[in-house]
């Protein structure tokens, strides 16, 4: 009974839905003409080459123009591994030792993921290192390395994560980002201002766009540190056995 | 223009196949494979819909960091959706 | 002929984003096991940023990137903004979910079972 009640309501939401986008046609023009600005992308398209010499308009948006709302997605980050970590805690009894997979895994996997680790690490500072070139950035670099580490932590039954070099790095990373704001608060008028040290380099070099890049490092360590820190709270659990 | 219309159909098609077997689905453990196929599948949408970071990210973290999240709380929880039927697992 | 495949295009699209927040939302209202309802969040996630990419797009864009080719031309580009919007989305559903899922752990340490309807003490 209560199931095709809950249908009823889905379906009435889904006819209101539907004509919500008949309203909105897909593909059709909506910045307009990018030379007069009329709309905020229109904006973003022409005025991002010349003022901050980045290829990328989504890396310029979301470092530049939209930087604050990546430093509070950052400390969402960290509060979600924090409070992952203090639900799932645990005191370890005396004498206990961890254990994390139940069964060494052959030697193939063994080798094969110690020798294809460090490539995989090697794309994923790519990735970030080149986040204003091409399509990529901190994000999508620090998930590709976290993968990394998964590897490593499943193939070997007692591959040990220095907790206190996560946390370093991690906060490290996390000054950067501060600074650099507060560094825009002191010389220039706002927080997280663009004002490059050697001014702002040609479009589509490596070393260009101020601040930018640097940031971008920044994220992408952070975001690293964070991810593998949950896998590793994850699955050290010490599972039930009834 | 064919190929476009020929590649959105499908892709829409299996996406919601996917969402349907991830929801009825009783064995968790292919429930959670299949939230997992969403996630590609979705990948590949972005990228058609010309959204490159947008498909890396999804790529990198709904398909390989969702999916083992998900497969470790199986491991400490049930397996099974009715709780009566765990003598099923081989 | 033109306007059948644009119609064919739209539908699938957007019709898809809509099943899929619908499909999660059955999950979330229906379902007794707590896996099922995190998933069901999962799914809702997926379909929203499915909806915003889709309302970005321009026809005949090319993607926002001012690569060496194409900086000195007049291309038409589709919008950013939506997609410097899923980007946040897209991690912030993934911290929700692992938050979800460390709390699903800990109830069933306490109670010895997953399901909502046999949860009844509300004692610790």
């Amino acid at each position: 009974m209560k199931k095709y009640l809950a249908i009823f309501l889905l379906l009435i939401v889904g006819f209101y839905l539907i004509q919500a986008f008949n309203l909105v046609p897909f593909g059709e023009n909506r910045i307009g003409n990018v030379e007069d600005e009329s709309t905020v992308g229109a904006f973003y398209l022409k005025n991002t080459v010349p003022k901050t010499s980045v290829a990328n308009v989504v890396t310029a948006i979301v470092v530049n123009y939209r930087g604050f709302d990546t430093l509070g997605e950052v400390t969402v980050l960290f509060l979600a591994t924090t409070g992952l970590g203090s639900i799932l805690f645990r005191k370890r009894k005396h004498g206990e030792e961890e254990e994390r997979v139940l069964k060494e895994s052959s030697q193939l996997v063994r080798i094969g993921s110690r020798l294809l680790f460090p490539f995989i690490a090697l794309l994923g500072i790519y990735v970030f290192i080149h986040g204003h070139l091409t399509p990529g950035g901190g994000f999508q670099g620090g998930a590709i390395i976290a993968t990394g580490f998964l590897l490593m932590l499943v193939a070997y039954k007692n591959y040990r994560l220095g907790h206190g070099t996560l946390t370093w790095v991690e906060s490290f990373a996390g000054i950067t980002f501060a600074g650099i704001g507060m560094w825009g608060l002191i010389t220039g008028g706002t927080f997280l201002e663009n004002n490059a040290f050697s001014g702002l380099g040609n479009v589509n070099d490596l070393i260009s766009g101020g601040v930018i890049p640097i940031i971008y490092i920044a994220v992408g360590l952070k975001v690293a540190a964070e991810l593998t820190g949950v896998l590793d709270i994850l699955l050290n659990i010490k599972p039930n056995k009834n | 223009m064919v190929f476009y219309v020929v590649i959105f159909s499908i892709l829409a098609l299996l996406l919601v196949a996917s969402g349907l077997y991830a929801i009825i689905q009783k064995d968790l453990l292919y429930a959670v494979i299949s939230t997992g196929v969403i996630s590609l599948i979705l990948s590949v949408m972005f990228y058609l819909l010309q959204a490159p970071d947008v498909a890396l990210t999804e790529a990198a973290i709904g398909v390989a960091l969702t999916t083992v999240i998900f497969v470790i709380t199986i491991r400490n929880t049930t397996r099974f959706e009715d709780e009566e039927d765990n003598s099923k697992v081989k | 002929m033109f306007g059948d495949y644009q119609n064919v295009v739209t539908m699938s699209v957007y019709g898809s984003a809509i099943a899929l927040i619908l499909i999660g939302l059955y999950g979330v209202l229906i379902k007794k096991h707590l896996m099922k309802i995190v998933i069901g969040l999962s799914v809702v996630d997926s379909g929203v940023n499915l909806m915003f990419v889709a309302i970005g797009y321009i026809k005949g864009g090319t993607a926002p990137i001012f690569s060496p080719s194409v900086i000195d031309k007049n291309v038409q580009m589709v919008d950013p903004v939506p997609q410097a919007l899923v980007l946040t989305a897209i991690v912030i559903g993934f911290a929700v979910t692992a938050v979800a899922l460390s709390l699903v752990i800990r109830l069933y340490k306490h109670h010895k079972t997953a399901r909502i309807d046999q949860i009844k003490s509300l004692k610790w």
